[in-house]
């Protein structure tokens, strides 16, 4: 089937099988590697990306259903080379080790934070059920999300 | 100033939070442009001979390219024989314990490898899988390690046995018979996922005869020697590229057969192939990490002297033995952990179960030492009425008695363990913390507090003879890059080598380039596991560092006519002066360009003469409602020494993701299988991985004794953080509920089993 999404600003039209997955779709059609599949019971938050401003699952999103919608993953985060706030955060906060979850992490971090721009660590931490990362012990994650708060107030 | 020790944020950072990092299933590059989809299709079944498999209806389906199965791997020469004993090596057993690339005749585990179906897409793939039919006739199972060294159910009858290395315990009463208090635990190291975030994958592609194999992998160059001994190739026919890897933990040490399978593919189809696991396959078919089964006894005075101490251990190899004996023997090598006790007595039995082979997880072997022994002393503690970090003080090894020999053949570099324990129970404020839980205890709070402490010892970089390799390059641009036989996975490589070689040479970081991980450029490497990067490949850059440097003075005196003594390097600004002249000054691209080749090169290998023994207390402050059971975790207190510290980020990076395995370990995760050996965790819905939520923010104290063992003064720091906390966490539960009666419970401590082990508690105490 034809679908037409907006990836990162940039319209994308492609025929694909009826059953690709969004995530699928960003890597394979719109050659967008970053956002990673870590799971297959849209547990593990990898595959995080906004869906008209919106954290979804992309692996949990069929690419028929992003079809007219808005799609920002974090290769579309920066702006003129400057990191977004919360990529300068998990810079600073050493947030990242092997970078594999980072992606989805900082993307569920920014729709946490626009949802509640100024969250405590408890919230900030059960923002981030979703979302794993096996090497950080999510310590400096949320001290990212956190510092990051700071920031956009 | 120098940059080390100083807080340097990464140099990896940008790009893996921009751009994305480039894992394999992200390599984009024109031999893989064509690349096929490789998917297994696996035993649904425990243990089963194979009577039949028909791939017809599979074949017709559209886009599929091949199935494959051990019958098609007549190209390949069978394993060498082998007497299947162990040699004391981390090498997979031959003979009758043989593992194969692909099932033979007998499955014997869920998610064992049968076949390979290759398609065009990825999708097309998994609807293929399904269809290949497979005859299973099923075979009785043999599960958990106490039903294998029954030896009822073979897995190999050849073998005769379940039981695959045996080093058994002395049982030499006399020690304990002396001993005014004997104390003796059932304990479980229960089966861990190792669960890094990117699952195994792997490409593979063969052009003019040479085979490239992208492997998510912690070293390349073993890599490269197991596939080639595997497939029958000279090393220099195959290039093994391992680009950025999504954690490893253990589980990524080399290549296992799915990997090696697929380049066998690769190169009998002649076209290029590709394989992302999934996490269901991952769940299964990835070496699974702990799985012991031990037995401890502890005796001492009342005084709380420990004289005697013995652990008997029977590990669970899962079908297969990955890596020989190599978990329990280091299990029975650190046994005796930070304590100088009188008499030592451990030993092992490793058997095969249908089950996931295990192998390397985050400590193997080293944890569940330090989990016997931990919980040991508490429950010796406990009976002698003593405050449990009173009894570690009165058994550590003293500070003057290292180098170390223990009793069960290791020798410590260095230890202040006294030291590490009072500043851990300074930070975590333990006197008010037992006041607060002497406060709730009399109260009848629901809501009970318990304060765990674990004073542990570690061995890193346990095959230090093996050594690591780098190379550094000057060029006449005046940039540095660095060769690394080590292997990044997370840990900052990339940073901390730019580090040693701005701090040598005076080359500025954001000049420098490290490379790991491409057989081509790095043909001689180890890699990264046992805690043995910065120790080995750190130590490695920096004696290129150091030659380099050599020869660029020898280049600079001539270039300033000037003896080489008088002529020195300004590493602030990199520049070659004639001491006291400062208006003499080469660069770097200077003194490089003045070389024949027009740069400078190093290219070493350090090996150092023994392991290296991290140590340190952690105490964990837990609250445990005893209505439900639930554990919460307050508070996690650490010391960890590990020697020099190069980059405090790093370090505290790698203590917060080993704090949190180990919480894992001890609260939430265990892999599970039903009667028939079917996994009931094979999802991530199923398996209870440690999220943000389990985890308070950790408070890490600083501690550094350094090493002599190498120029460095560092040891390894990578385990440490699982190793000291798993216990601790675990004690901390016991602790809650001890004066309810609660003397053990094993991990993960859910609130089923906190609550089943009060409630029986509480029976027996009103009986």
């Amino acid at each position: 089937m034809k679908v037409d999404l907006t990836v990162n600003g940039k319209e994308i039209t492609a025929d694909v099988e009826d059953r690709m997955l969004l995530v699928h779709f960003l890597r394979d059609v719109a050659d967008l590697t970053a956002t990673n599949v870590g799971c297959d019971t849209t547990s593990c938050g990898a595959c995080t990306v906004l869906l008209d401003g919106e954290s979804v699952k992309s692996c949990t999103v069929l690419a028929a259903q992003a079809s007219g919608h808005e799609v920002t993953t974090v290769e579309g985060l920066a702006s003129d080379g400057t990191m977004h706030p919360v990529q300068q955060a998990f810079h600073e906060q050493h947030g990242l080790q092997c970078g594999f979850c980072t992606p989805g992490m900082v993307m569920a971090i920014v729709s946490l934070l626009k949802e509640n721009p100024h969250p405590n660590e408890e919230q900030v931490r059960t923002g981030l059920e979703g979302n794993l990362c096996r090497c950080t012990g999510y310590h400096n994650i949320v001290r990212a999300a956190l510092a990051a708060s700071e920031v956009s107030s | 100033m120098s940059i080390m020790g100083t807080r340097v944020i990464r140099t990896e950072d940008p790009r893996l939070l921009t751009a994305g990092g480039v894992y394999v299933d992200d390599v984009r590059t024109p031999e893989l442009n064509a690349a096929a989809r490789l998917t297994f299709v696996r035993s649904p079944v425990a243990h089963a001979r194979i009577t039949g498999i028909d791939a017809s209806e599979a074949l017709s389906e559209p886009g599929v390219v091949a199935v494959l199965t051990v019958a098609d791997m007549d190209d390949l020469a069978p394993p060498p024989p082998s007497s299947g004993e162990w040699d004391g090596s981390p090498a997979p057993l031959g003979g009758p314990w043989a593992e194969p690339l692909l099932a033979i005749d007998t499955v014997r585990f869920v998610g064992e490898p049968v076949a390979v179906v290759i398609t065009d897409n990825r999708y097309q793939g998994e609807d293929a899988a399904d269809l290949v039919a497979v005859d299973y006739e099923p075979l009785p199972v043999v599960l958990g390690p106490a039903a294998a060294v029954a030896d009822e159910i073979l897995l190999f009858p050849a073998a005769g046995t379940n039981v695959a290395i045996a080093n058994p315990v002395p049982t030499d009463d006399a020690p304990f018979d002396a001993c005014d208090v004997v104390v003796e635990q059932d304990i479980v190291n229960q089966r861990v996922a190792c669960l890094p975030m990117e699952g195994r994958a792997t490409a593979a592609s063969l052009e003019n005869g040479k085979l490239t194999v992208w492997a998510s992998s912690q070293n390349a160059q073993v890599s490269r020697f197991i596939l080639a001994g595997a497939l029958g190739m000279a090393p220099d026919q195959i290039r093994v590229v391992v680009p950025d890897v999504g954690g490893g933990f253990g589980a990524k040490i080399g290549v296992d057969r799915d990997t090696i399978t697929i380049a066998w593919a690769a190169r009998k189809l002649g076209r290029a192939l590709r394989w992302a696991e999934t996490r269901s396959e991952n769940l299964v078919a990835m070496t699974q990490g702990r799985a012991q089964l031990q037995h401890i006894k502890i005796g001492g005075s009342r005084d709380g002297r420990i004289l005697a101490y013995r652990i008997d251990v029977i590990q669970d190899a899962g079908a297969y033995q990955r890596i020989g004996g190599l978990l329990p023997f280091l299990t029975c090598l650190m046994a005796p952990g930070v304590y100088d006790i009188p008499d030592v007595q451990a030993g092992f039995r490793q058997a095969v179960t249908n089950t996931t082979p295990i192998g390397a997880y985050r400590g193997a072997g080293r944890p569940e030492a330090t989990a016997a022994i931990e919980r040991a002393l508490d429950l010796f503690a406990a009976e002698i009425g003593m405050d449990p970090a009173e009894v570690r003080r009165r058994n550590f090894i003293a500070p003057d008695k290292f180098p170390f020999q223990t009793k069960t053949g290791a020798m410590y570099d260095t230890g202040r363990y006294a030291e590490a324990l009072d500043k851990a129970l300074a930070v975590a404020g333990y006197d008010q913390l037992r006041e607060e839980q002497r406060r709730r205890r009399a109260s009848g709070d629901p809501r009970q507090l318990g304060i765990g402490v674990s004073s542990y010892v570690e061995i890193t970089a346990p095959d230090p003879d093996a050594g690591e390799t780098a190379k550094i390059e000057v060029t006449d641009n005046g940039s540095a890059t660095v060769y690394t036989g080590s292997s990044a996975h997370g840990q900052g490589h990339h940073t901390a080598w730019a580090m040693l070689v701005q701090d040598e040479l005076g080359i500025p970081m954001d000049q420098i380039t490290v490379i790991h991980g491409d057989t081509d450029l790095i043909p001689a490497g180890v890699g990264t596991y046992g805690s043995r990067s910065l120790q080995l490949g750190g130590s490695a850059v920096h004696k290129a560092a150091l030659e380099v440097k050599d020869e660029a003075r020898h280049h600079a005196a001539t270039m300033l006519e000037a003896a080489e003594a008088d002529v020195v390097l300004d590493t602030s600004t990199g520049l070659w002066q004639v001491r006291g002249d400062p208006d003499t000054a080469l660069s770097w691209a200077q003194v490089a360009g003045h070389s024949s080749g027009g740069s400078l090169i190093a290219d070493v290998s350090f090996v150092q003469e023994r392991p290296t023994f991290p140590f340190g207390t952690h105490v964990s402050v837990v609250e445990v409602d005893t209505e439900t059971g639930q554990v919460k975790m307050l508070r996690h207190v650490t010391v960890d020494d590990a020697g020099t510290v190069l980059n405090p980020v790093l370090t505290e990076g790698q203590r917060h993701g080993g704090i949190a395995q180990g919480a894992a370990q001890a609260l939430l995760e265990e892999v599970l299988y039903d009667a028939d050996g079917n996994p009931l965790t094979s999802t991530l819905a199923d398996y209870a991985a440690v999220s943000a939520p389990d985890l308070p923010s950790f408070e890490l104290a600083d501690s550094q004794t350094p090493t002599d063992l190498n120029p460095l003064g560092v040891k390894g720091i990578g385990e440490a953080g699982t190793i000291g906390s798993t216990p601790a966490i675990q004690n901390a539960v016991v602790d809650a509920v001890s004066h309810l009666g609660v003397r053990h419970i094993d991990m993960p401590a859910t609130p089923q089993r906190v609550w089943t082990a009060i409630t029986e508690a509480r029976k027996a105490s009103n009986q």
